[in-house]
């Protein structure tokens, strides 16, 4: 997870998504470690995608990520807990036209 | 601070099926466990290279070579899936690389034995890769996240290496008197090692318990090696060839077949480092790394030579 680059032997720690096919999103694969971007691209290749999972790849360095806390996950979501009115279900509409929607 | 309401809490979560990530909390030695036990792994399939490895060069056929070149490809992935899985956790790549190479850290002994023939070849597709499919199906269950999605990747390659193994040997099997009598004696030296690949019987391993409960294995050793032997007889029954074992027997009333004593003294003599490969397999663990160190260093400094030059142009 350091990138110090007294450490001659760590290179630093990169996030790699893949895109699965055209038109679906990007998924987190795994991780990898790499010198740099190209060869980030390179490795991310080689190890997760070896049998076409991918068609498009994208890596960025780990520490660029930011990320919600587990500590927060309850205060953090809360505002979207009371807006049911968000949801199709919260309205009715005759049985009529139930059906068919 | 581990209070017991956390670890209770942490148990339910557990018990309730959840997987637990990265950042969530949990108990230290439920971290520490998972970095001995996915480490282990992935050193394994690291050194699970050099076996095989030994054979690309003569490999029968270009068809042959290739897909032995795909298989230690694979492992290599292995290592590197479980690497960084492992990395979730806290602990840097090179402090597990460290531990591998010159500290105390296990890798499994199925690796210390030597590959003699091509059909050795064979054999461990079969049987090696076979009981690691059989441990690896498991943990792709497990409760740690990362470690899960990782055998859930490895598992769906896993299998071509099993497949490719046990088509070769049953070639062989039906092949020439010579050929018959190879793939046979390389049954007989990797079906023991293989059996032994699921550790130590449940009354003398001693992690187990304690990684059932917090469902990192769903599955004690004795279960799995099991389930293993059973496929396995009907498999050999399939390509004609024989079980080294004279007690093997089907029981009626278990529905499962009934196997000889595991050579266990072996085990643990090849766990202690006797056995015919260890020295030389971390021998060539430790140059791959050292012989190596000029590259990693180079890579460096190009990339912090390109990185002042984009500096300097922007």
């Amino acid at each position: 997870m350091s990138d110090n680059n007294s450490n001659k032997d760590n290179w630093p720690l990169w996030e790699v998504f893949t895109q699965p096919k055209s038109g679906k999103p990007h998924e987190h694969a795994g991780s990898l470690h790499a010198a740099d971007k190209e060869m980030a691209l390179q490795n991310a290749r080689d190890t997760y995608a070896r049998r076409n999972e991918g068609v498009s790849i994208w890596v960025v360095e780990s520490k660029h990520i930011t990320a919600s806390t587990p500590e927060d996950m309850g205060p953090f979501f809360d505002p979207a807990n009371d807006k049911p009115y968000r949801h199709p279900q919260f309205y009715s509409v005759p049985r009529a036209v139930k059906k068919r929607s | 601070m581990e209070n017991q309401e956390k670890l209770d809490e942490f148990q339910a979560r557990i018990d309730a099926g959840e997987k637990i990530e990265p950042k969530d909390w949990m108990p230290e030695r439920y971290r520490q466990q998972l970095i001995r036990m996915m480490s282990q792994h992935a050193h394994s399939e690291i050194v699970g290279m050099l076996p095989e490895g030994n054979w690309i060069e003569r490999a029968p056929s270009l068809k042959r070579k290739l897909v032995l070149l795909a298989k230690v490809q694979d492992e290599a992935g292995h290592g590197l899936y479980l690497y960084s899985a492992t990395e979730t956790l806290g602990i840097d790549r090179s402090e597990l690389v460290d531990q591998y190479l010159y500290g105390s850290a296990k890798y499994s002994s199925i690796f210390n034995y030597p590959t003699m023939t091509y059909a050795d070849i064979c054999a461990i597709g079969w049987l090696v890769d076979g009981a690691a499919i059989v441990n690896q199906t498991m943990l792709a269950r497990s409760s740690y996240g990362p470690y899960s999605r990782a055998n859930v990747r490895i598992c769906k390659e896993e299998s071509f290496h099993k497949k490719q193994g046990y088509e070769m040997l049953g070639k062989m099997a039906s092949g020439t008197p010579e050929q018959q009598k190879m793939a046979q004696d390389s049954v007989n030296r990797w079906w023991w090692p293989s059996l032994m690949m699921f550790g130590p019987h449940d009354s003398d391993s001693p992690n187990s318990a304690e990684l059932i409960k917090w469902q990192v294995k769903l599955k004690t050793n004795d279960e799995l090696r099991q389930h293993f032997v059973d496929r396995m007889v009907m498999e050999a029954e399939a390509i004609g060839v024989t079980i080294p074992d004279p007690d093997l027997e089907y029981n009626e009333e278990t529905g499962h077949w009934n196997f000889g004593d595991i050579p266990w003294d072996e085990f643990w003599n090849v766990v202690k480092g006797n056995g015919v490969m260890n020295r030389e397999r971390m021998k060539a663990r430790r140059a791959a790394h050292e012989n190596g160190e000029w590259v990693r260093e180079a890579a460096n400094a190009y990339a912090h030579k390109k990185k002042l030059q984009q500096e300097k142009a922007s």
